[in-house]
């Protein structure tokens, strides 16, 4: 079980309100992905159901129970935090054990938990070394061990991947993805992210400035942002929004296209402009194209090699039926 | 990381230390306070039990008119200040010395290090004897055989002898810290600056000396206050007499020797306020550099 | 990218470094050497530096006048009284303070230090008076106390310092795992301290054994630690030089000895735990 609910939360630091009235529910079993930008409030969010920090107005009920004024030891949750925070006096065994520990379990059945924990996460190797001995990707999984023995009602993870290099992320990404698969435990992930948030959640909480700009899937998101600040920030590279004449076209105050749905024609086509930077991947190969009175770069993604320079002139043309449309407050025109 | 659990354990926590440290200063302050406004004599009879009789501002009109208070602030602020002095100058070279690399560092360190360790009095009786003393000390040895006549060190020029024991005992820490906080500093800041053009000299006085800035402080703030309270130093070689008797010197020979206790007190509440105006005064500069 | 350093450069350098440290540490080596020497050769001119009989006499007449053991046995007990209870007293507070920061932390602990500047002698009288009411006077429990109450603001000073060096999120992380708050103090904060707690018990143990105002005017026969034990050859008595000499060496000695065994933490210690 490991439901959370949070019904009217606010959280203010002093006279700065950093989290305004909020409502969420995260159902049983849910990967749930909390992303924005850094200072979005996510993390103060996370810390909030954690209860390492103090709500300043509403309810957090976890399953059922008003959980608000519990302290963090008995809510029930586990957390992985960025730093990873292992204790550092300890061995990996000692590390995993600490909760068990604490929890007053009996020997027999912490060595017998600590090991199935380990043999999950492929620590059994390790066991007996000092956290200082492990590579991040150890210590990351180090980390998860000691959040899943206790068999907790719901995960949280505060940006467990960003102190990891590029390669590592995407495999713990999915070691992570398949250990929610395997426990079918809540998972609440924190991240600044999107590709993170795109790839491993079930459901995607957008904020900006402590107010949830949308809820819902990876590809509800991708389809139909409901406004401007969710569609540039899911989606990479960014949907190129634009304004003024092209938009007044479409009746729209801003619209916006994604770079993979713009394709790049021989001649004619809607709109030209000219190469600023090519960045080829050899499976795709991205333009950075300026001067096409549309706005300062627009961005397009072409697949395959395609041998275009920089200072060239490029042919484009917009998937009509994909084009994004958005009133004057940045929401979306259905 | 603040919950309200957490702030409330804070305070319980924080409560022997702050209680114990405020009776400490408020319990025999405040006796202090009282003596200090009564003729308190016990050599006379006079106790608490019986009574004290109140004298008003006498006893601070007394103090303050006596021939030796001024001096011996003078006194005090002098010996504060050179041993600051001193310390800080011939700490900052002496840490960029053993900043160079050498053989047997460490040994050397172990060397500079040692005068911290040895307690006051000893330090105190080692110099005045065996190396001050004017006729059998090492410094009079010295002094013959260049030719010179040996100086009575502690009577000629009491004030600067102790201003160099006292150094002697404190320039381990003022090089250690300074040490420290020079081994912190980042090469690449020196580089940069000598790829920019400067002299060594303008390269220790715009990059070196900054980044000393609160190592400075921290140095300045601990000695002040042990130096403040220098006793055993003075207790064992001159006893106050040359010149070298300290507020907190005149204030004991009030208390102990002459057992004026009214006289004494009102003693201590000027050394209380001339050590809360040195302590603002080094709060304001502490306070800044400590979260720098 | 460190350059390399000319051997003459080093050369240099180092016989600078040695003459300076050993000019610093003359006065402590020509005490030692003294103190094996009879009280003739302790004054000959010129000064004796090898070529003398090595002699224990003076160690037997120090003993004679006064019981050493006595004295080292109440130096330690108070000194290490003393640091123990401040350390218990302290790690607590530093916790609070390190940990839980609220705007007045920082004058709170400006005020612990400013306590220590509080002249001594303003309250002398004060102090002995409540000793003789509680009949602490010339006690090693009342001395303990004093002590503790001295080094308590730099107890907490440094152990400060040091606790802020470790991440908060550990802590929290042990509250995530179900920590009380006196184990997460027990088998998290103080295990990851230890070496800044080694150095703040080691320099307090020093500061402690050294002091020689409170220790010198509220002792008598008792409780007199080992400041005691040598301000009593502070009146010149004819020939005393070697027999100065070998009680200041009993003093120092086991000072210098701990502080050599435990030189790195000690120099940690020495910076007040306020530089790195």
């Amino acid at each position: 079980m490991g439901q959370i609910q949070l019904k009217q939360v606010t959280k203010s630091f002093g006279d700065v309100q950093v989290i305004p009235p909020l409502d969420l529910i995260i159902q049983d079993g849910e990967f749930t992905v909390f992303v924005g930008p850094s200072g979005c409030g996510k993390s103060t969010l996370l810390r909030l159901i954690a209860g390492l920090e103090d709500i300043t107005t509403g309810h957090i009920e976890i399953d059922g129970q008003d959980a608000t004024d519990v302290v963090p030891a008995k809510r029930g949750l586990a957390m992985v935090f960025q730093s990873y925070a292992l204790y550092p006096h300890m061995s990996v065994r000692k590390n995993i054990a600490f909760p068990l520990r604490m929890a007053k379990l009996n020997q027999v059945e912490i060595t017998k938990r600590v090991e199935r924990a380990a043999s999950v996460l492929n620590l059994t190797d390790y066991l007996d070394r000092r956290p200082g001995q492990l590579s991040g990707g150890q210590r990351q999984r180090v980390a998860i061990g000691r959040a899943i023995v206790r068999d907790p009602a719901a995960f949280l993870f505060d940006e467990p991947l960003s102190n990891l290099d590029a390669a590592l992320r995407v495999g713990m990404r999915l070691e992570i993805s398949e250990l929610h698969k395997r426990l079918e435990t809540t998972m609440v992930y924190v991240t600044h992210d999107q590709v993170e948030a795109m790839t491993m959640a079930d459901k995607i909480v957008v904020l900006q400035a402590g107010v949830i700009e949308q809820v819902g899937t990876p590809l509800e998101l991708y389809h139909t942002p409901r406004n401007t600040f969710v569609a540039g920030f899911i989606g990479s590279p960014k949907m190129n929004l634009m304004t003024g004449g092209e938009a007044a076209k479409h009746n729209a105050h801003t619209i916006g296209v994604r770079p993979e749905h713009i394709d790049v024609v021989e001649s004619g086509g809607q709109w030209q402009g000219t190469v600023g930077v090519a960045e080829h991947l050899g499976s795709d190969t991205f333009f950075h194209i300026h001067n096409t009175g549309l706005a300062e770069t627009l961005t397009v993604r072409a697949i395959g090699d395609v041998n275009l320079k920089h200072g060239d002139t490029i042919h484009l043309a917009p998937r009509v039926d994909e084009i994004h449309r958005f009133d004057a407050d940045g929401l979306r025109i259905a | 990381m603040a919950t309200k659990a957490s702030r409330s354990a804070a305070r319980f926590m924080m409560a022997p230390a702050v209680v114990l440290l405020l009776g400490w200063m408020l319990v025999p302050l405040i006796m202090t306070l009282w003596f200090s406004f009564t003729k308190y004599l016990p050599l006379r009879g006079d106790s608490i039990d019986r009574g004290l009789d109140w004298v008003g501002f006498a006893n601070y009109s007394r103090f303050l008119s006596s021939s030796s208070f001024w001096p011996s602030v003078q006194t005090t602020l002098v010996m504060v200040g050179g041993v600051l002095l001193i310390t800080l100058v011939l700490g900052i070279l002496l840490a960029i010395l053993l900043d160079q690399p050498m053989w047997g560092q460490g040994v050397v360190r172990i060397l500079v290090i040692a005068p911290f360790f040895v307690m006051p009095t000893v330090s105190a009786l080692v110099w005045k004897n065996m190396l001050m003393d004017p006729v059998n000390g090492i410094f009079a040895h010295l002094w013959r055989f260049f030719g010179a006549e040996p100086v009575a060190w502690l009577q000629d020029a009491s004030l600067s002898s102790i201003i160099m024991i006292v150094s002697w005992q404190w320039l381990p820490f003022a090089t250690l810290i300074l040490l420290t906080a020079i081994q912190s500093l980042d090469s690449e800041q020196l580089e940069a600056a000598e790829m920019d053009g400067a002299p060594v000299l303008k390269r220790f006085w715009f990059i070196v000396l900054p980044h000393l800035a609160r190592a400075i402080t921290i140095v300045v703030l601990i000695q002040t206050i042990f130096l403040l309270s220098i006793f055993a130093e003075i207790f064992v070689t001159t006893g106050g007499a040359f010149g070298t008797r300290t507020l907190t010197y005149l204030i004991f020979q009030r208390v102990i020797d002459s057992q004026n206790i009214g006289l004494g007190s009102a003693g201590g509440v000027y050394a209380i306020i001339l050590a809360n105006i040195v302590a603002i005064f080094l709060m304001r500069i502490v306070g800044k550099n400590l979260d720098a | 990218m460190s350059r390399t350093v000319t051997k003459q450069r080093k050369m240099i350098t180092t016989a600078a470094a040695w003459t300076i440290g050993l000019i610093i540490f003359f006065p402590i080596y020509w005490t030692i050497l003294t103190s094996f020497k009879t009280e003739a050769q302790a004054i000959n001119d010129p000064p004796l530096f090898f070529a003398f009989d090595w002699t224990l006499e003076n160690y037997a007449l120090v003993q004679e006048r006064s019981d050493y053991m006595k004295f080292l046995w109440n130096s330690v007990i108070i000194a290490g009284g003393s640091t123990i209870l401040g350390i218990l007293v302290a790690i607590p507070a530093a916790w609070s303070m390190a940990f839980v920061p609220s705007k007045r932390t920082k004058d709170v602990l400006l005020w612990m230090l400013s306590t220590k500047m509080l002249p001594a002698v303003g309250v002398l009288y004060p102090i002995s008076l409540i000793f003789v009411q509680f009949d602490l006077l010339d006690t090693r429990g009342g001395l303990v106390v004093v002590l503790m109450l001295i080094n308590l603001p730099i107890i907490v000073w440094m152990l400060y310092t040091y606790f802020k060096e470790i991440p908060g999120e550990i802590l929290e992380a042990a509250r995530m795992d179900g920590a009380t708050l006196k184990e997460e103090i027990l088998y998290v904060l103080t295990p990851m301290a230890i070496p800044g707690i080694a150095s703040t018990i080691l320099l307090n143990f020093i500061l402690a054994w050294n002091e020689a105002f409170w220790t010198l005017n509220l002792t008598a026969a008792n409780a007199a630690p080992l400041t005691a034990f040598i301000a009593s050859y502070s009146s010149p008595e004819g020939l005393f030089f070697a027999k100065l000499s070998a009680a200041s060496t009993m003093a120092i000695t086991p000072i210098l000895i701990l502080g050599w065994f435990s030189q790195k933490q000690l120099v940690r210690g020495l910076t007040f735990g306020a530089v790195k």
